[in-house]
């Protein structure tokens, strides 16, 4: 069951999630990449039914990347995750739904400010200052909500995420070898060394 | 003339692909959608497929059917290209259907495929992506690499997800980049990788693996490693066993490297000491 953490701060959001693919009971690889970006400003984390979420996530990544090349302007975090939402609101009503968890890290580059969406399986979507899906949301939802402020700078972020972390690896009895955080600011998207 | 081609024009498998195809009515494009469309074949005419393929698979059912599932896949990149090794036995419970199946599918020179799970549902898909990457080569005028190729496959089964199939592939390949090894399944994922084993016997052989393996390994060494895995995995393993069939994947593309049987194996291992543990 993989974990996949969000924390908005003052002008940023760091997101992480660990890097396992598992199979059955066997752990086939360490360092996979559950994250799309969708464009400049907005990434998708993903977990849930496997194959399902590197289908979606590629689906969606594929329009909004569309989006951006046939207007010229790229979609809001908040329209990425409305899009995000919407499809897979539809395909919860079709023979097979997209089993996915999602979380949407986004920074508005009109407005300033950064976001965060939490969208689960049944598409239900809503906008936090911070987020979990997964067993590690248990260890972690607390430290964040005895943590974090809304107006963290990104060296806060990282250390609160570390923080998560450190709390998931100790007292979760399935092993975390490795996490990857990735952070979304005004500058675009890029990986983080926790 | 016209007799001649209304002969040609329908085959008895009514693909979907085929009629797309024609000459005539395809000059003005080239039509995407339809080159790329699946073939289509009869799906059970029921509401849930996976239902309709448990009604006849499940143990309770009458007469129902064994499909061909217990294996021991492995395949690793190391400094002097792939080692791909399997075993070769097909067993439908506890029958044990044949001990001499080829379980590398030879896709092209340059591509490899691996058997785990469904023996049919393994040999079909990977034909079928050895003739869309034949097409691909033809159109391009250029080999496919093995990212596309392992991708095209995953694609393919995951628009017949939750039908039923079983497949736990891992396509490798040498190509304009280097060597190459993904790990692709029925359930859609598909994941680059360094080190994979599929099957039921695959915890005893990254047991064997995991423990001996080395990038530096030389080319020998790394066949011995890949042999020797597969042979513990078939000696613990109920469901694995009969041969071994050894491939070497290089720039040049890949080369078989022989049919090893296991019962002899077992007795030349045995006659070798084990040497220090370091």
């Amino acid at each position: 069951m993989d974990t996949l953490v969000g924390i908005t701060g003052k002008d940023f959001v760091i997101t992480a999630f660990d890097s396992k693919a598992v199979a059955s009971i066997t752990l086939m690889k360490t360092g996979e990449d559950k994250s799309r970006e969708l464009n400049s400003h907005a990434l998708m984390l993903f977990s849930g039914e496997p194959g399902d979420g590197v289908h979606f996530s590629e689906y969606i990544e594929r329009n909004i990347k569309l989006y951006g090349i046939r207007h010229g302007i790229e979609l809001s975090p908040k329209a990425v995750a409305s899009f995000a939402r919407r499809e897979l609101a539809d395909s919860l009503r079709s023979r097979k739904p997209y089993a996915v968890n999602l979380l949407i890290a986004g920074y508005d580059v009109k407005t300033d400010k950064p976001s965060l969406y939490w969208i689960d399986h049944l598409a239900s979507s809503v906008d936090v200052p911070f987020a979990a899906h997964g067993y590690g949301g248990y260890y972690c939802l607390s430290v964040l909500d005895r943590y974090h402020r809304q107006d963290i700078t990104e060296e806060e972020g990282i250390k609160l995420m570390q923080k998560c972390i450190q709390e998931i690896r100790s007292r979760m009895i399935m092993s975390m070898p490795d996490f990857i955080a990735k952070i979304v600011n005004k500058d675009g998207i890029r990986l983080v060394q926790l | 003339m016209d007799t001649l081609v209304s002969k040609y024009a329908h085959t008895a498998s009514s693909a979907s692909f085929d009629t797309a195809d024609n000459l005539g009515d395809n000059l003005a494009g080239w039509d995407a959608a339809s080159q790329f469309a699946l073939p289509t074949f009869d799906i059970p005419m029921v509401a849930n497929p996976m239902d309709f393929l448990r009604a006849h698979t499940d143990a309770s059912a009458e007469n129902h059917i064994r499909i061909q599932h217990g294996t021991t896949t492995l395949a690793f990149k190391f400094q002097g290209g792939i080692v791909v090794a399997v075993d070769s036995r097909a067993s439908g419970g506890s029958y044990i259907a044949s001990g001499t199946v080829k379980k590398v599918i030879e896709i092209n020179p340059y591509l490899l495929g691996t058997m785990a799970g469904g023996a049919a549902d393994c040999q079909y898909w990977e034909r079928e992506l050895g003739r869309r990457c034949r097409l691909y080569e033809l159109r391009n005028k250029e080999r496919i690499s093995v990212a596309a190729a392992s991708k095209v496959l995953s694609n393919m089964v995951y628009d017949y997800k939750g039908m039923g199939l079983s497949m736990g592939t891992m396509i490798t390949g040498w190509d304009k980049t280097g060597p190459h090894l993904f790990y692709v399944d029925a359930n859609g994922t598909r994941m680059k990788g360094e080190r994979f084993s599929v099957g039921s016997g695959s915890t005893y052989a990254y047991g064997v693996l995991d423990t001996g393996y080395d990038y530096n390994l030389s080319i020998p060494d790394a066949l011995e490693l890949g042999r020797r895995a597969i042979y513990h995995a078939t000696h613990r393993d109920a469901y694995s066993g009969g041969s071994i069939n050894l491939y070497h994947v290089k720039e040049s593309g890949w080369e078989y490297k022989g049919n090893h049987d296991v019962g002899e194996l077992h007795w030349e291992y045995q006659a070798i000491p084990k040497g220090p543990i370091v």
